[in-house]
């Protein structure tokens, strides 16, 4: 321990300041780091990795579909394709991503502590999902999978030739890594808040990423040995799904789901704490009905449990638990409306500030309320029925998850791209992105949703029976192009903007929060120089505050003049 | 009961982590942590317990006549091998409280010897089922060698569902077993070697905690296989 400490000074530094990124500059100690702001920095890095890999896969699949009878894929390879799509996307990608890149980084920030409760397990949660990013990639390059990313038995357990096993002990290892992380942020959050740091004082963010790790813990074992099950199915005969062994295949479904829909929460629920930190601040308004956010995000995790029947009610449900599942599910809307009624009241009567980051925040909600509206469409049974299986669920849970998840990541890596980096990134750049982003993203889903409401069913290569599909497929694949294109933009100058871009101030937006407020420029090793108290309420913004830095000092290479 | 030693006592000078305020803010975050993960354990065995009960309850009558394949004998005599290390645990970690460092290694010891007695046991137990072919892949014989009469009611599919559930059940249960013993081994060790990191008995307190959670998982799953009713 105090060897570690020792190493912090340098005796080289020339009047440069110390903080978690200048502390160290060689490679071995950025990867046996026990700084939970360097393992948030890891996973980033990682994150984008996987999401280039699940966007190739989507490339071809969109390519595929842009021909009744497909372009240059046998069937086999597209299944394999689709799954990778899949499977990298959600295990790798969309679970992992806020809770594991932003939560990592702020939640100790946000509570005034030193560092997460157990720094080595967090670089061992790192470690297990790179290690099951990895068993990922083999299973690729070694074949694939064509199951779907679901797994459904009795076709992953008895009858796919593809690389199953590997897969399935992919997402089991990366599965341990989120229970390692969850299991981090409760014991921080119920035990290293800041002196003064109540329950009710503590940022929507973390509220967001308690319910989340409580979600974790409690759905991914589930999914975990449900997998697991499937293997040993396939490796020794154990079959507890079997139809040959009287075993119920749909067995496997429910249990599946027990943990997927809610792991849809996994997805939103970060974001959503994400979202409400940034329009609180653009918005210089305290974020209206606080309590009712925090509490629905429980809420949502709570009724999360209970809806994941919804997805078998075209595989032999009885009416009882059709109906039943189909009216817990509708209940979702509730919290989720709640959350965003009230953060359109945090904008009335706020002093609005459109930066890049509320941009992004803006777009979530876009995306949101398209999505959970269609939700609506898909938890109604009758309606259900006509769109199980088509392209409608499709653009619906891509606008929910997808289109939710990548703004806020998106929304929140611009928000705190100055505290992370010490650096700004052109504005003007930014909002480019961002609405090149949402356009890409509209093109890409709505004609899906089309489709799917005209019948095409997903997952299929042909299409030869309907070819006036056809030109809804074409424009759907034409807005993946403007999708890829969007996501390069803020990669190039976020990336430029490591060298060239403008020093940030400690707190650019002028953002309340002990991460803005009690912090260097860029933090320290352990956060805070000394542990702060805490004596306002979260959000004690008002519409006199000062405004966000201005947009020229934002340029690459701007210096801003110091204001003491 | 002149337990006096809890956290913070002035006998256990403690590392206190540069994340933590005090020894009392760790010690406790550790309980909530382990605590944590211990109800994903439960939701690990849950789910199993969960398919058990759903085909129980579709096939009970085949299920009754199959858990008469079972050794009784020997399930009993791990449970108590188990109930057993359990006790020596609590022991290790009373030792552990109060300082008294031999003592706390010899009742480890004694509960690492305890779970190997339980997987002799065990392996007996799997090697009679492979031996008369009840392992439930293509080499499954039914009726059952052993015990044609007792078998020949029950339909040769959900025998080997029966076995499926067993064999997972009791098998992630092992697996328990087994990283228990590395855990317990690693600790003996530490202790032996007077390390610091277990000057404190938090450490052996969190192990405890799982120890005693794989003899609670076995306590259900005995009833559950060998003493089903009819
Ligand atoms: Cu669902």
């Amino acid at each position: 321990m105090s060897k570690t400490l020792d190493k912090k000074h340098p005796n080289n530094s020339h009047q440069e300041e110390v903080n978690y990124i200048t502390v160290d500059y060689t490679m071995k100690s950025w990867f046996i780091t026990k700084d939970h702001k360097r393992i948030g920095m890891l996973y980033l890095a990682t994150v984008l990795v996987f999401f280039f890999v699940g966007s190739v896969a989507a490339g071809f699949v969109r390519f595929e579909l842009t021909s009744p009878t497909g372009q240059i894929l046998e069937s086999e390879t597209f299944n394999r394709m689709f799954t990778a799509h899949g499977v990298v996307m959600i295990f790798f990608f969309l679970l992992i991503a806020i809770p594991a890149v932003l939560g990592n980084f702020f939640l100790p920030l946000m509570l005034g502590a030193r560092d997460l409760a157990f720094p080595k397990l967090n670089l061992l949660s790192y470690y297990l999902y790179l290690g099951g990013g990895l068993f990922g990639v083999v299973a690729l390059v070694s074949g694939g999978v064509d199951t779907g990313w679901t797994f459904y038995t009795p076709l992953s357990s008895m009858y796919s030739n593809s690389q199953v096993v590997l897969t399935i002990t992919a997402a089991f290892i990366t599965g341990f890594s989120s229970i390692a992380t969850a299991v981090n942020f409760i014991v921080t959050i119920h035990k290293m808040r800041a002196p003064g740091l109540t329950w009710f004082r503590l940022p929507l963010f973390v509220w967001a990423h308690y319910a989340t790790s409580i979600i974790i813990l409690l759905g991914t074992p589930v999914v975990a040995i449900t997998l697991a099950l499937v293997a040993v199915e396939r490796l020794f005969h154990i079959g507890v799904f079997s139809p040959e062994y009287g075993g119920d295949p749909v067995l496997f479904q429910h249990m599946f789901w027990f943990y997927s829909h809610p792991a849809v929460y996994i997805m939103i629920l970060p974001a959503m704490g994400v979202v409400s930190e940034i329009i609180a601040c653009f918005a210089r308004n305290r974020v209206f009905g606080y309590e009712f956010i925090a509490a629905s995000s429980l809420a949502i995790g709570g009724l999360g449990f209970l809806v994941w029947g919804h997805h078998m009610f075209a595989s032999g449900e009885s009416y009882f638990q059709a109906a039943f599942f189909s009216l817990m599910t509708s209940l979702v809307a509730i919290p989720s409306a709640i959350k965003v009624f009230n953060w359109a009241a945090t904008l009335y009567k706020g002093m609005i500030y459109l930066t890049t980051p509320m941009a992004y925040a803006i777009g979530f909600l876009g995306l949101f309320v398209i999505g959970g509206l269609t939700g609506l469409y898909c938890s109604n049974l009758g309606v259900d029925v006509h769109l199980t299986g088509t392209y409608f669920i499709v653009a619906h849970f891509h606008y929910v998850m997808v289109g939710g998840t990548i703004m806020a990541l998106l929304a929140g890596i611009h928000f705190w791209w100055p505290k992370m980096t010490g650096r700004m990134y052109p504005e003007i750049w930014g909002k480019i992105g961002m609405l090149v982003i949402f356009s890409g993203f509209h093109m890409t889903f709505m004609p899906q949703f089309i489709l799917g409401f005209l019948g095409m069913p997903r997952r299929y290569h042909y299409y030869h029976f309907a070819p006036e599909f056809q030109a809804y497929n074409v424009f759907s694949t034409a807005g993946a192009g403007v999708l890829a294109i969007g996501f390069m933009i803020p990669v190039v100058y976020l990336l430029l903007s490591l060298k060239h871009g403008a020093k940030a101030p400690a707190n650019p937006w002028n953002a309340k929060g002990l991460e803005w407020e009690k912090t260097d420029r860029v933090p320290i090793t352990h956060n805070f120089r000394e542990i702060p108290v805490v004596t306002e309420e979260a959000y004690n913004y008002s519409i006199d505050d000062e405004p966000p830095i201005e947009a020229k000092y934002t340029k690459f290479g701007a210096v801003m003049e110091e204001k003491s | 009961m002149a337990l006096e030693a809890t956290h913070g006592n002035q006998m256990n000078p403690q590392k206190v982590y540069e994340q933590f305020e005090d020894i009392d803010q760790q010690n406790e975050s550790y309980l909530v942590g382990m605590w944590s993960f211990l109800i994903t354990e439960i939701m690990f065995f849950g789910v199993l317990i969960f398919c058990y009960t759903l085909y129980r309850w579709q096939y009970q009558p085949s299920f009754y006549a199959m858990s008469k394949l079972l050794d009784m004998k020997m399930g009993t005599i791990n449970t108590i091998i188990l109930l057993t290390s359990s006790f020596t645990m609590v022991l290790a970690v009373h030792y552990a409280q109060i300082q008294r460092r031999a003592a706390q290694l010899y009742a480890l010891l004694f509960t690492i010897l305890c779970a190997f007695g339980f997987l002799i046991v065990k392996y007996f137990e799997y090697s009679h089922k492979f031996h008369v072919n009840l392992f439930p892949n293509p080499t499954f014989v039914w009726p059952a060698l052993d015990n044609p009469a007792l078998t020949a009611s029950v339909p040769e599919p959900v025998a080997k569902m029966f076995f499926s559930l067993y064999f997972a059940m009791t098998g992630l249960h092992g697996i328990h077993v087994v990283v228990g013993i590395l855990l317990l081994g690693a600790l003996s060790y530490l202790v032996w070697k007077k390390s610091t990191l277990v000057e404190d008995f938090m450490v052996t307190e969190m192990i405890g905690l799982y120890w005693h959670f794989v003899d609670l998982v076995w306590i259900f799953l005995f009833p559950l296989f060998y003493l089903m009713p009819k």
